[in-house]
């Protein structure tokens, strides 16, 4: 009796609440009247999955920053004092180390998702700006963090990538003393990442985070037959082929996560350093601005765009290089004239060229962590020329491609 | 299809194994941290022949004897031989400055060298001095040539010279490359003994490099217990609610 007494005290509190503020409103658009297509496949955990990672981060960032000094003469020793004296600290440092590298894997997958069902074609655009700029201000957002914990890899991995931007003609060496704030990476450029890394660039990854969902609610998700949902709709006005997100995407989301959290956590309780990849060895060596490390590569998620660089002999032709591959990537809804979305109903003239530009990138990967050896270069070269072929060749072959009809409903097998 | 996640992420795992090390070839050292009577003898060892050139800043006498098994005043007696209190960290008398006058550069720090160097290079390193006329500590080390450090454990080890092996590479040209070491003079300790010796160091610099290590592991087999029975219930409340989508 008593409860449903309480479940008329909690109706009244939601309607007074209602009366002031869209919550119930608020919540049928993006969950228990958002319709998603029923045919979403493996490829389809990563978005939900980055949301989750982004808050991993947001979280044991903030307690990282209770116990963490941002001065080049303390940064070493408190992140050991976080790792040693502070309760649960290590716990804290390495999820959060680990969830670097564990955002940048889903949101990896989650844009070869993109790339295989032309979830950037129209009316999806849009939506596909705003996660490209999400991958940019988060590829800040690593760099700047990674040089927080003020280790030999910290140091020199920012002396290297700050040193890039000297490569632009007549500003460059003006230009990289703006951004270090001194003549060479110093206390004051230690400073200044911390406070871009805590404060400025996750405001605007939020921010990013936010426009990114409000319009995908907008369009509506794509899937992996590329129909579009709302063209076939129930006398209800709801989509054939949709359902509800909650209660169905938000549960089936839930057992997906737990299989996440177990990779992550088999990371982060057994390996850690993850042999080096996630926490380079030379970084628990304090900063020595007079000791240069005999290998400097990047962390694992920047090294495509590193081996790039230095696959060009110029150091502004790299630079440009380096740039223009991202900068093609958000081009990818205007190069790409298929009249098909999905891989399902492509030919091979985009099916093969996709291979190849999946293949280069995992290459690009492993050799911008190897010494930039003759052979090694000249794969790079190799793996570069595919990479900028797919995008730049990509306007023909999609038009040219025999494409295959799409059906007007999803599939899906129950 | 969550299989299929399951192994992907898997396989998004695999470089575990792929830890780079070295050029020259190393010795492997078993390093064991669970072992606490090993990690007794490597923190007497290293109190007695490092402490007093390398410092352990980040470790405390009390959390190194409570992880080790040890009471208060057992470290107090065996540990701790300036009048040091419980909370300190290891830290060394000798003045940087000093240090490196005598040294070129001052001793690092310890604390994390197994984390930076890897245990395998460090128990390889202790075992590779060498005599050599030509430095002025008469000892050379093959890993790391022309070190500093003098073989600060030549009384346990005694001395050992190197014997070169001629060989002939693919252009036929001959070089001279590390064959063997040789006994040169007796030590206190054994050969066997002097490993021994070294891998307790090696074992407890293992263990000061993050000393939580061992917790770390236990408790993540609960953290994987705990999201395997989520993860069941989870798939079975999606089960059930799917069971409507046709």
């Amino acid at each position: 009796m008593s409860s449903t007494e309480n479940q008329g005290a909690g109706a009244r509190l939601l309607a007074w609440v209602d009366a002031r503020f869209p919550l119930t409103k608020m919540f049928n658009e993006h969950a228990a009247e958002y319709y998603a297509p029923k045919n979403f496949n493996f490829w389809y955990y990563f978005g939900v999955l980055s949301l989750v990672v982004l808050v991993i981060q947001l979280v044991t960032g903030i307690f990282l920053t209770m116990n963490y000094k941002p001065s080049a003469a303390d940064a070493f020793a408190s992140v050991e004092y976080i790792m040693r004296d502070v309760q649960w600290g290590w716990l804290i440092r390495y999820m959060h180390s680990t969830g670097a590298s564990a955002f940048f894997v889903v949101v990896y997958l989650h844009m070869f998702r993109a790339l295989l069902y032309g979830s950037y074609k129209p009316p999806r655009e849009l939506l596909w700006i705003f996660g490209m700029l999400i991958y940019l201000v988060l590829m800040g957002e690593a760099f700047m963090g990674y040089l927080l914990p003020w280790g030999q890899m910290s140091y020199w991995g920012a002396q290297v990538i700050v040193s890039l931007f000297g490569a632009i003609p007549v500003i460059g060496d003006s230009l990289v003393e703006f951004i270090r704030g001194d003549f060479y990476i110093s206390d004051i450029t230690l400073n200044r990442f911390f406070a871009l890394h805590v404060i400025a660039l996750p405001l605007v990854l939020i921010f990013l985070v936010v426009a990114h969902i409000l319009a995908l609610h907008e369009v509506g998700s794509n899937n992996p037959d590329g129909v579009e949902i709302k063209n076939v709709k129930g006398p209800d006005g709801k989509p054939l082929d949709g359902i509800a997100f909650h209660p169905y995407y938000s549960v089936k989301d839930t057992a997906g996560l737990a299989v996440f959290l177990m990779a992550f956590s088999a990371v982060v309780f057994f390996a850690p350093e993850m042999g080096g990849y996630f926490l380079e060895h030379a970084n628990f060596e304090p900063a020595n601005a007079m000791k240069t490390p005999e290998h400097i590569a990047p962390v694992w998620y920047f090294t495509p765009f590193y081996a790039i660089l230095r696959a060009v002999p110029d150091k502004l032709g790299g630079v440009v290089m380096m740039g223009g591959a991202i900068l093609l990537l958000f081009l990818l809804p205007w190069l790409d004239r298929s009249p098909v979305r999905s891989i399902r109903y492509r030919g091979w003239m985009y099916k093969l060229p996709l291979a190849l530009f999946t293949v280069s990138f995992i290459a690009l990967g492993y050799l911008g962590m190897q010494p930039a050896t003759p052979v090694y270069t000249n794969l790079a070269r190799l793996a570069t020329f595919i990479y900028f072929a797919f995008f730049l060749l990509l306007p023909w072959l999609s038009k040219a491609d025999k494409t295959k009809p799409v059906p007007e409903r999803v599939t899906y097998h129950a | 299809m969550l299989k299929r996640l399951f192994i992907i992420l898997l396989l998004s795992v695999p470089m575990v194994g792929m830890a780079a090390s070295g050029g020259t070839s190393m010795k492997t050292a078993n390093v064991d941290v669970s072992n606490t009577a090993s990690l007794q003898r490597g923190a007497r060892n290293f109190i007695n022949y490092c402490s007093g050139c390398h410092s352990a800043k980040y470790v405390r006498f009390n959390r190194l004897g409570a992880d080790l098994g040890l009471t208060e005043s057992q470290v107090l007696d065996n540990l701790m031989f300036a009048a040091e209190r419980p909370f300190d960290t290891i830290n060394v008398a000798m003045p940087a400055d000093d240090a490196k006058r005598w040294f070129g550069q001052p001793p690092p720090d310890l604390s994390l060298i197994a984390r930076s160097r890897g245990g395998d290079w460090l128990y390889t390193f202790l075992l590779s001095f060498y005599e050599d006329k030509g430095k002025t500590t008469g000892m050379n080390n093959l890993v790391l040539p022309g070190a500093s450090m003098p073989h600060v454990l030549w009384e346990l080890q005694g001395t050992q010279r190197v014997v070169y092996r001629t060989e002939k590479d693919a252009a036929g040209n001959e070089h001279e490359v590390f064959d063997r070491f040789e006994q040169a003079s007796a030590g206190k300790l054994s050969a066997e003994e002097y490993d021994a010796f070294v891998l307790d160091i090696v074992n407890f610099l293992e263990y000061i490099g993050e000393p939580v290590q061992l917790k770390r592991v236990q408790l993540g087999i609960w953290v994987m217990f705990f999201l395997l029975v989520f993860f069941l219930f989870a798939y079975a409340l999606k089960k059930e609610y799917w069971k409507d989508v046709h």
